[in-house]
Parts: C-alpha cells; structure tokens; sequence
C-alpha cells in the first residue's frame, strides 16, 4: 500500500470522492434545476444558483488534479484512455465547457432573467448528460474490454464503453450527483415549501440510486466479470457492503425524521463508499486487463515528486477550501440556513 | 486536410482561445486589486465600484478560461497520445502545481467575488492579492512546460523512451526562465492595453467621468510597465532562442543562408522555393548586433540544416513581425502617456492621446496570439525538439474533422457570448465626479 505507484493511485482515488462529493453535487444542482417545474421552480433555481455560484469553480478543480496526477504518474494509462474513450471523454469535456460557462453567463445575468432563460437552460441539460459520459468512462476502464498489450492503436469499437455496465454505471453517476444535490439543498434553505421538495427529490434519487447499485452489480456480473469477481471476491467486500448499505439506511432514515445534516453526512458517506469500492476493486488495475499502476507509473523520483507536490499543495489548500465554506457555507453546515 | 493537420488545427484554435482568458486571468486580478487597494486607501467610492465591476467582468472570463483550460488537459491525451506516453512522466510535475495554483486562484475568486459584505475589507483585499498570484503562478507553470518542449532537459533517451526523469530539471529548463517572464509582461500589458482601450473610447464621449479616469490610469500603470520592460525581455528571448534554437530563429528572421553580419529584415516574404525572403527593408548587421551583440557575428540560416528540421518560415516570420511591431507600438505608447502625466496629468485625457489608446486597445492581445503562434509554429516539425516529431505525438483515432468543427462552433459562440455580456456591463457605464460625495450609481452589487 506504500509504494509510490499505489499512492499516487490513492490520491487520484481521493480527488475523484472530493470531486464527486462537491463538484458532482453542483452537476446534481443542475439536473433539480432541469427537473424544477410549476409555481415554484423559479425559487428552486434561484437556490440552487446560489449555493453553486460561489463554490463550483473550485470544485471543479478535483477533476483537473485527479486528470494531471494521472498523466504525470501513469503517463502510459492516460494515453490509452484518451485513446481508445476518445468519444466519450470528448462529450465530457463539451458537458463541462457547456455547463460551467452557461452557469457563469446565467449567474452574470440572473437578476434580470429571475432564474429561468437560454443560458439556464444550457447549464442545466449539461449537467444531465456530462455525469452520465463520466460515469461510462469508468464503467469502461473496469469492463475489461479496452485492450493495451501492443503498440497505441485506435479499434473504432463504440461497444468498448456503449455497452450495458458502462452504460448503467453512467446513470449510476447521475444518481449519485442528483442525489447528493437533493440532500445538500436541504440545508440551504428554511423555506418549508422549498424543503419539502427537495426532500422528496431525496427519497426519488434515493431510490433510484439503490435501484442503479442492484442493476450495476447484476450488469458487472455478466459484463464485467474480471471486476465482478474482484469486487465481490475481497476480504473487505462485505464489511464494505455492509457499510453501503448501512449508510443507505441511516440517509433514508435521517430524512424521514428529517434530521438534514446527519442525512448530508450518511448520502456523502454512501457515494465515497461507493467510489472507494470501485477503486478497491480495480485496484491493482488502472485499465483492465491489461495496465496496472504498476505496469503504466513514471519513474519512482517523478511519482516521489508529485506526492511530494501534491501533499504541499493539499496542506496549503485544505486551509483555504475550509475558509471558502466557512464564508459561504457555514449556516449550511451548521443545519441553520439563512431566511431566503 | 490530413488528420495530422485537424489536430494542429484543433489545438491550434483552443490555445488561440484559451490564451486570450488565461491573459485575463492573469492581468485583471492585478487591476481589481490596485482598484480596491485605491478605495481602502482614499475612500473614494469610484473606487470601489471599479473593483467591483472588473471584478465582475473577472468573474466571466475567468470561467471560460476554466473550462477551457479543463479542455486543453485533456486535449492534449486525446490529439496527442504518443506525447504524454512520453512526456506526462518528465513534465506533468509543473501541471500539478498549476493545478493547485489554479486552486488558489478559484477560491480566493469565489472570496473575492462573492464576500464583499462577509469578509472584512482588509480580508477581501488580500483574497484578491491572492487571486493575482494564483493566476500569476498558474500562467508560470503552465509555460514552464512548453519552455520544456523548446528546449527539453530533465532526461535522458533510451530506446525512446526517458529515462533518468528529473522532474525539477525537467521544469527548470533552460527556456523556463526567459519564457515566462516574457509571457508574464506579456499578459500584463496586454489586459492593461485592452482594458485601457476600452476605458478610452468611452471617455472620448464622457470625458468628465472620473470612474473611466481613474480606469484608464490603473490599466494604462499596469499594462505600460509591462509594455516598457516588454522589448528587454524581448530581447534576452531572441539571444536564447539564437544560441539554443538557431533554426528557429533563421524561420523568425526569414534568414535563409548563413552569413556574418546579418541584417534584420522588417517585414518581407520568405520564399522557400527561392530560399530568399522578399520585399523586407534590411538593416545592415542588424540581426548580428541584435541576436549576439556583435556586429560580425555569424547567424546560421536554415540552409544549414536539413529540410526536414526546417519550420515554414513564411508563417513563423510574419507572427514574429506583428508581435514586434505590436510590442514596439505598446512600448512607445507607454512611454508618451509617462510624459504627458508628468507634464499634466490632464493631458492624458486628451482627445488624440484616447484615440491612440483606443486604437492600441486589441494591439497587446494581438501580439500575443502572434508570440504564442510564434513559438510553436518556429518549433516545428517537432513536439519536443529535437526528441519527437509533431506527426509521432499524434492520435491514432481518425475524422478529428468532426471534434474540430465541433468544438470551433463552440468556442465561436462562447467568444461571441462573453463579449456581449461584457460589452452590457461596459456600455452601463456609472457617472463619478471628482467630489467626494460622488453622485449615486446603480451599484450592480454582488451576484447573489
């Protein structure tokens, strides 16, 4: 577990939770504000850009660390992602330049447009479709199908990541960020109507999230077996299904008795378990069959250097990330949200 | 177009895209802060509302030069593969770093942007300080990286492969330094430029208002010092480039055989089939005086090297051309509005002198465009020169015409937005007088 490969592997795992719990979660903003109709849903967008605006930018910063932390330490693996998931990490990239620079327009404008308008749009059905490419590109690094053993080579085989687990994992992934949205945008209104929407939106993804995990482990079986066996095969697989499934009932519970931070605190549980699963099981793969994080890292005094950076800037860092919610967020992770 | 030419072109036109946000995202940072660092120090409230509106116009360029630069992390894997196979393991150190200097910059922005009633003023000041040294160091490290492709180190080949990886070495090229300090003054004074430009040509029609007064004397501050210190930074580019890439510099130059004494061409056609370059004004020796500080000195031309390992010079030659003579203009211009504040500050505000900074507006990002195609077109046919050749680094995956017109549209329509909001928010200009008891404004406040 301390080799230099294996944790550089651990820190591009930990970008990706942060980035899932913060950055997906503004993703999952966005789809609420898709999803907002009727008398209400001018009020929903409103919050919902209001507890992006500030944040999301620095949130989205994860998936650039997890990004240069995998080319500088796994240069070889990279190659190959981009390669052979050309099309669907291309989609990616045009969801994000989609979602983040209509967001900043629509945040430019949103006084006049009261929340609703072109750019609002644009946000709000790229945060729909980017989560789902993000979560193919993963199901298909696990599926088994992108083969590396000789030289870098395109096959133009779409089945490589359109097939049935990357697929559910894709909309695993919209769950997720839906659902972690529904649950922190609880906590940042007081306004009972506003709450009681988002808190049904929380049992609707909830569910539909647990449905996703049962379908995705049932597709795995089937369409991944390498990473089915590996999954399923750990000492740690049960204590860690247990764990999901602990935190998926304590969520669900913390909601019924609408005890909103303590249900904040069991869905971020829940969708880092479901991550770290992910990478427990993959591990150590970085593609599967054939690339590991040993077979594709850089050399020891590179990967030495980069966790030597990456721990500077984590130091640095960590400070200031707390310092920006503790201005913004903290009647929010207190439980006490500022009167609209 | 061959597929080799798509992803030049791609990469080509989201750098060309991206530079013009990171530019602001270095220079406006610096101007917002002199701006409220002016409003802690006299109260005056034109201040104030200064920083608080290019701050807001920070704010929309700063997201596309977000997203963008997201697109060029991932772009550079997808058009070219074989070139982070290779390099990612030697040159990624420097992206992680900028990684987190972007971190810094993102937040304290978030601060910055959205904190004026949370934080206290002293506080908000220094998250903007922050902000600009996140952007500063953000620009730094990402340059350091193409300071590597131009002149490798950090590594050694075998069978094609690095090793004996120094990341440190590797970032601290012999390029870097010259590099960014050219690229630093570079977007210095072309945000200043542009931001000076616009604040002229509104106070050609409202000559009066102090709010585009003072605008015009921060940006023209920032982006004239810059300009000024531009050409001897300049000039320690052309001596490296001329002792370590010499080929490079006969492209610039439009130098075609060698010959002691060289003269600097101004302008002129390079013509490869006749191998001389037409139509320049030639200074005797002057590319000899300039390149090596003597006039005899022999400057090799690209006849000396293979055919294979030449840049087209014609492309190279005239970027280099327009960045000179861009960055010669800005210089000068700097120069005449320190004589006219020393003279009489009013005469700043001077019908002919706005219209010059009007016109000189788009000059600075002009030249940067040029800079940039400059040193990437004059590194040609290689990626990393010298080590591997642009058509090795790229994709196998074929019908890049589609992402290339794909992202083109994209980027065309995200150019068109930002300037149409930021045009909005610069037409609605405030009224400021010179009293202190400022007449009110509608105060755009903070975007809540």
């Amino acid at each position: 577990m301390s080799d230099p490969a294996t944790l550089s592997a651990v820190c591009i795992l930990a970008s990706l939770v942060l980035y899932a719990l913060f950055g997906g979660a503004d993703f999952g903003g966005g789809v609420w504000d898709l999803l907002a109709r009727g008398p209400g849903a001018g009020d929903r967008r409103r919050l919902i850009a209001g507890a992006i605006g500030p944040v999301w930018e620095t949130n989205h910063i994860w998936l650039i660390v997890a990004i240069v932390t995998l080319f500088t330490a796994f240069p070889g693996a990279f190659a190959v992602l981009c390669t052979d998931l050309f099309v669907p990490l291309t989609v990616v990239l045009a969801g994000i330049v989609l979602r983040g620079a209509a967001f900043a327009f629509h945040a430019y404008r949103l006084h006049e447009e009261r929340g609703a308008g072109r750019w609002g749009a644009v946000f709000a059905s790229a945060s729909l479709v980017t989560p789902v490419f993000l979560g193919i590109v993963f199901g298909a690094i696990s599926s088994g199908r992108i083969r590396a053993a000789g030289p870098l080579a395109f096959t133009g085989d779409v089945g490589v990541w359109l097939s049935p687990f990357p697929v559910s994992v894709g909309f695993l992934a919209l769950a997720s960020f839906a659902y972690l949205a529904a649950v922190y945008l609880l906590l940042e209104t007081n306004d009972p109507g506003l709450r009681e929407g988002f808190r049904r939106d929380s049992f609707r993804s909830a569910a539909a999230l647990v449905f996703l995990c049962v379908l995705t482990l049932g597709l795995a079986a089937v369409d991944a077996r390498d990473f089915f066996r590996s999954l399923t095969g750990g000492f740690w697989s049960i204590p860690l299904a247990a764990a999901e499934i602990a935190a998926a009932a304590g969520a669900i519970a913390s909601l019924a008795l609408r005890r909103y931070p303590l249900a904040r605190a069991f869905a971020a549980a829940q969708v880092s378990l479901l991550l770290i699963g992910w990478g427990l099981a993959q591990y150590p793969y970085l593609v599967r069959p054939d690339i590991t994080v040993f077979s594709a890292a850089a050399s020891p005094r590179t990967l030495r250097f980069l966790l030597g950076a990456l721990a500077a800037g984590a130091a640095l860092l960590f400070p200031a990330i707390f310092f920006l919610l503790r201005v913004f967020k903290w009647e929010a992770i207190s439980g006490s949200p500022r009167r609209p | 177009m061959t597929e080799l030419a798509l992803a030049r072109a791609q990469m080509a036109m989201l750098f060309a895209f991206h530079i013009l946000f990171a530019v602001a995202g270095m220079g406006m940072p610096v101007l917002m802060v002199i701006a409220e660092r002016g409003h802690l120090r006299t109260g005056h409230p034109v201040y104030a509302e200064l920083a608080r509106r290019w701050a807001k116009g920070t704010s929309v360029l700063f997201a596309v030069g977000a997203v963008s630069g997201t697109v060029l992390s991932f772009e550079l894997g997808l058009l070219w593969p074989r070139f982070m196979a290779f390099a990612g393991g030697v040159i990624g150190l420097p992206f992680a770093l900028e990684g987190f200097a972007f971190f810094a910059e993102a937040i304290f922005l978030g601060i910055y942007l959205y904190g004026w009633d949370r934080v206290s003023p002293r506080l908000h000041l220094a998250s903007g300080v922050l902000v600009a040294v996140g952007g500063i160091l953000s620009g730094i490290f990402v340059v350091t990286a193409n300071a590597w492709m131009n002149s490798p180190a950090g590594f050694a080949l075998a069978d094609g492969v690095p090793v004996d990886v120094s990341p440190l070495a590797a970032m601290c090229n012999p390029a870097s330094l010259t590099e960014t300090i050219h690229m630093t003054l570079a977007a210095f004074a072309a945000s200043g430029f542009a931001v000076a430009g616009i604040h002229a040509i509104l106070l050609r029609r409202d000559r009066e208002n102090l709010f585009h007064r003072k605008a015009l004397e921060i940006a023209l501050l920032v982006g004239g010092i810059a300009a000024v210190l531009q050409p001897l930074s300049g000039d320690f580019n052309a001596r490296f480039v001329a002792r370590n890439q010499p080929v490079k510099l006969a492209a610039l130059e439009g130098q075609f055989e060698t010959e002691r004494g060289a003269p600097l061409r101004i302008g002129g056609i390079p013509d490869v089939a006749s191998r001389t370059t037409r139509y320049a004004i030639e200074v005797p020796k002057g590319l000899s005086l300039l390149a090596f500080h003597d006039p005899d000195a022999r400057v090799q031309g690209l006849s000396a090297f293979p055919r294979d390992e030449w840049p087209d010079p014609l492309p190279v030659h005239l970027a280099f051309q327009v960045m000179v003579a861009g960055g010669t203009a800005l210089a000068f211009l700097s120069l005449a509005a320190a004589w006219r504040i020393r003279k009489k500050r009013e005469r700043l505000f001077d019908r002919r002198f706005l219209a010059a900074v009007a016109i000189c507006g788009p000059v600075g990002l002009l030249c940067v465009e040029a800079g940039w195609g400059v040193t990437e077109m004059g590194r040609q046919p290689w990626v990393i020169r010298g080590v591997m050749r642009t058509a090795d680094a790229a994709t196998p995956v074929g019908g890049l015409l589609l992402p290339f017109a794909f992202f083109s549209i994209l980027y065309l329509c995200l150019g068109v937005a930002s300037v149409w909001l930021l045009r909005r928010e610069v037409a609605a200009s405030p009224f400021f007088s010179d009293g202190a008891d400022a007449a009110p404004s509608p105060v755009s406040g903070e975007m809540e």
